[in-house]
């Protein structure tokens, strides 16, 4: 009881913590947008929890709208739907829906854009990262979801044991994985898989899907991971990953190598790297689901860790942030922003000088 | 995580629930007189082939406009005019939508939802967009959520057992019963930030504590009144959440109105229960007219199946005081009364 109680004293102070991140950086003015994207009625925007966008501007939302259906086969529940991937142009008018019932989507993660226009999805409860091609059309294919779902569910996070394969968890030396996070690039092609929740490791396979190489286990040493929410990677292939349990954002080489961390902007849930020649960082400290009045800034940043200011905090209101997932940073200084809590993309446009 | 799951809790809460949680009471006021009333037959008038299921929430805006929150084959909101012509459906398909409870419309014709199997309150514009979400619908990965744990964790500042109602203040502050998990009342400011709650996840029948706050009011000067259901009552609040006073003589109180307007009257139902168990028809289904102070200024209304009875009335609509609207739960249907004056209690 009183190791219990310890427990839950480093808890409280852990987050504590949350709320004490760089109180110093300075705050930078921004603007917000609220309401840019015009769902159609017939597709309501549920959890934001990717938002990206692409060379033109459009913007991609892959929302959980709710309502995945199950249907008993041979004493076998089988399980399809619950999320939708949305395209709109930069005014926010609403262009297609893409992936409309695919067999891979259930529970929306993350969307990233390739330096190609390709638009890759990441969804924790089908297993699968998914590559369509500017046009819509499946392209590659990473993961397996599983054959039949289990009700109610398997218990969150187990250490070991990927839910399609049953092949070992974290480390496994495979494209198997266990509500993976989000998915990078590096200048090569090669593909950065978050492998995330369930596992908590990093898995690298080239551009053409073949499996390269995976590292990272749970834990807190250096080249660990309680869990890896996000990931970046920038001109020079070094690998940034958000780790929100341990509170600080690793960076690995491209073959996996620890560099170094970051460890002073809160629990980093999100990721960004802008383009051009000088790139920057964007982290958000989201703030959890259950709770509004700590943390929730995001944080704009060196590459080196250096951090240059913050924005934002935890609310309802526009200009606020409930449990940000995605930030898209491909214009710099103009930013979209997903959020669990809010169920909304904001766009962001922030004064740096 | 799927459309089991409400199901699957429902015949599991039908199996634990212990008969005197749900039994339902007599109430203790004698001799109060009948308000005759009219129902008008037929007032919602769908488009062929659009149904309402359980009618679980009514609500009127300014205009008179009328808002039913509905558990069809899935759960959805309708709005129709003041003549119960069908006018649109709102949020379809929402992600917060899967097990009615209430609607509520506030004084700027915004329209709020708690759905008690998404665990959300939210609030949408009078153009029926998403403003705002209070609570989080667990993620589908986590799957059932204690649905065979009969502990409920404790009650957090920002997440809901299955929710029951909402109402505002003049100021905006936004008051949550919470609900058949949790036993509490939450105070929120306009920008649904935490302020407090009274009660916790425990029930309890002291007077700071509830068992199933089922409904939620607020008159003009901010007092808060709480249907205590399973403790057959209704607690008054202040503003501030402190207990104020009891009304245990009006049955089981289901749902709780607020009419507006310079004399504000309360109503309340001792519905009939889920089931009609025998004899619950001759002692249950009266909706209570009363001052704000408690006092009974009549009844009317009572247990039945065809127009004019009551099959467990879930919830009321008083913004005209004189012609209430009734959203019942294993009638599929909301009925509008047209309330008459007064007859003498007997024996008077």
């Amino acid at each position: 009881m009183r190791h219990f109680s310890k427990a839950l004293l480093a808890t409280s102070l852990l987050a504590a913590l949350v709320l004490t991140a760089q109180t110093s950086a300075p705050e930078i003015p921004f603007t917000a947008f609220p309401d840019l994207l015009k769902f159609p009625d017939a597709i309501p925007l549920g959890e934001a929890a990717g938002v990206a966008t692409n060379t033109t501007g459009n913007v991609f939302v892959y929302t959980r709208t709710g309502h995945p259906t199950i249907t008993i086969g041979t004493a076998r529940p089988f399980a399809h739907g619950g999320s939708r991937l949305v395209e709109f142009d930069r005014m926010g008018n609403f262009v297609r829906e893409i992936g409309k019932d695919s067999y891979g989507f259930m529970d929306a993660q993350q969307v990233r854009v390739d330096p190609q226009n390709n638009i890759w999805t990441v969804d924790q409860m089908t297993n699968m990262v998914i590559e369509f091609d500017p046009n819509g059309r499946v392209q590659l294919l990473l993961g397996r979801k599983a054959e039949a779902e289990r009700v109610p569910a398997a218990p969150l996070a187990p250490a070991a044991g990927g839910r399609g394969g049953g092949l070992p968890g974290a480390g496994a030396q495979s494209d198997l994985f266990n509500r993976p996070t989000d998915v990078a690039w590096d200048g090569a092609g090669n593909i950065y898989v978050a492998d995330g929740l369930g596992n908590a490791r990093i898995a690298k396979f080239d551009k053409n899907g073949k499996f390269i190489r995976t590292w990272g286990s749970r834990g807190t040493a250096n080249g660990q991971f309680s869990t890896v929410q996000g990931i970046a990677i920038d001109a020079k292939g070094n690998v940034y990953a958000g780790d929100p349990g341990n509170k600080r954002i690793q960076v690995f080489d491209g073959d996996g190598n620890y560099k170094t961390q970051i460890s002073d902007v809160g629990a980093p849930a999100a990721l960004c790297i802008t383009p051009g020649a000088h790139q920057y960082l964007y982290s958000s400290n989201s703030n959890p689901m259950n709770d509004i009045d700590a943390g929730g800034e995001i944080y704009r940043l060196e590459l080196d860790g250096k951090v240059l200011g913050k924005f934002g905090k935890a609310g309802k209101m526009p200009k606020e942030f409930g449990t940000v997932n995605a930030i898209d940073c491909r214009g710099n200084n103009e930013l979209y922003v997903g959020e669990l809590g809010n169920w909304r993309v904001q766009k962001i446009e922030l004064r740096t000088n | 995580m799927c459309k089991f799951y409400p199901a699957l809790t429902l015949a599991l809460a039908a199996i634990l629930a212990t008969p005197a949680a749900f039994a339902q009471t007599k109430a203790k006021a004698q001799n109060v007189p009948e308000i005759p009333y009219d129902s008008v037959p037929n007032f919602l008038k769908l488009p062929p082939n659009l149904y309402l299921g359980e009618s679980m929430g009514v609500a009127t805006n300014s205009k008179g406009h009328v808002f039913v929150y509905t558990r069809s084959a899935t759960t959805r909101l309708f709005e129709f005019d003041q003549l119960g012509n069908y006018v649109r459906e709102i949020g379809s398909g929402n992600y917060g939508f899967e097990f009615a409870h209430s609607v509520r419309v506030d004084p700027q014709d915004n329209i709020w939802v708690v759905d008690e199997g998404t665990n959300t309150v939210i609030k949408f514009n009078p153009a029926g967009r998403v403003v705002m979400v209070l609570g989080h619908r667990p993620e589908v990965v986590a799957g059932a959520v204690a649905t065979t744990n009969t502990t409920v964790p404790p009650a957090e500042k920002y997440t809901f057992s299955r929710p029951t109602d909402v109402a505002w203040d003049p100021q905006g502050n936004i008051f949550i019963s919470d609900g058949y998990g949790n036993n509490r009342v939450v105070k929120y400011d306009k920008n649904g930030r935490f302020l407090k709650q009274i009660g916790s996840e425990k029930p309890g029948n002291g007077k700071d504590q509830f068992n199933l706050p089922h409904a939620i009011a607020v008159d003009a000067k901010g007092n808060v009144y709480v249907a205590d259901r399973s403790n057959h009552r209704m607690q008054v609040l202040d503003n501030d959440l402190a207990p104020k006073a009891i009304y245990d003589n009006i049955g089981d109180s289901w749902t709780v109105c607020v009419s507006p307007g310079p004399h504000q009257y309360l109503f309340t139902s001792n519905s009939n229960p889920n089931g009609n168990a025998p004899g619950t028809w001759d002692n249950t289904g009266e909706i209570y007219k009363m001052e704000l102070d408690g006092t009974i200024i009549g009844k009317f209304g009572h247990a039945g199946k065809r127009l004019g009875g009551f099959q467990v009335a879930h919830m009321l609509d008083c913004r005209n005081p004189n012609e209430i609207l009734v959203a019942e739960i294993e009638s599929w249907r909301v009925q509008k009364l047209i309330l008459k004056p007064l007859i003498a209690a007997p024996g008077k």
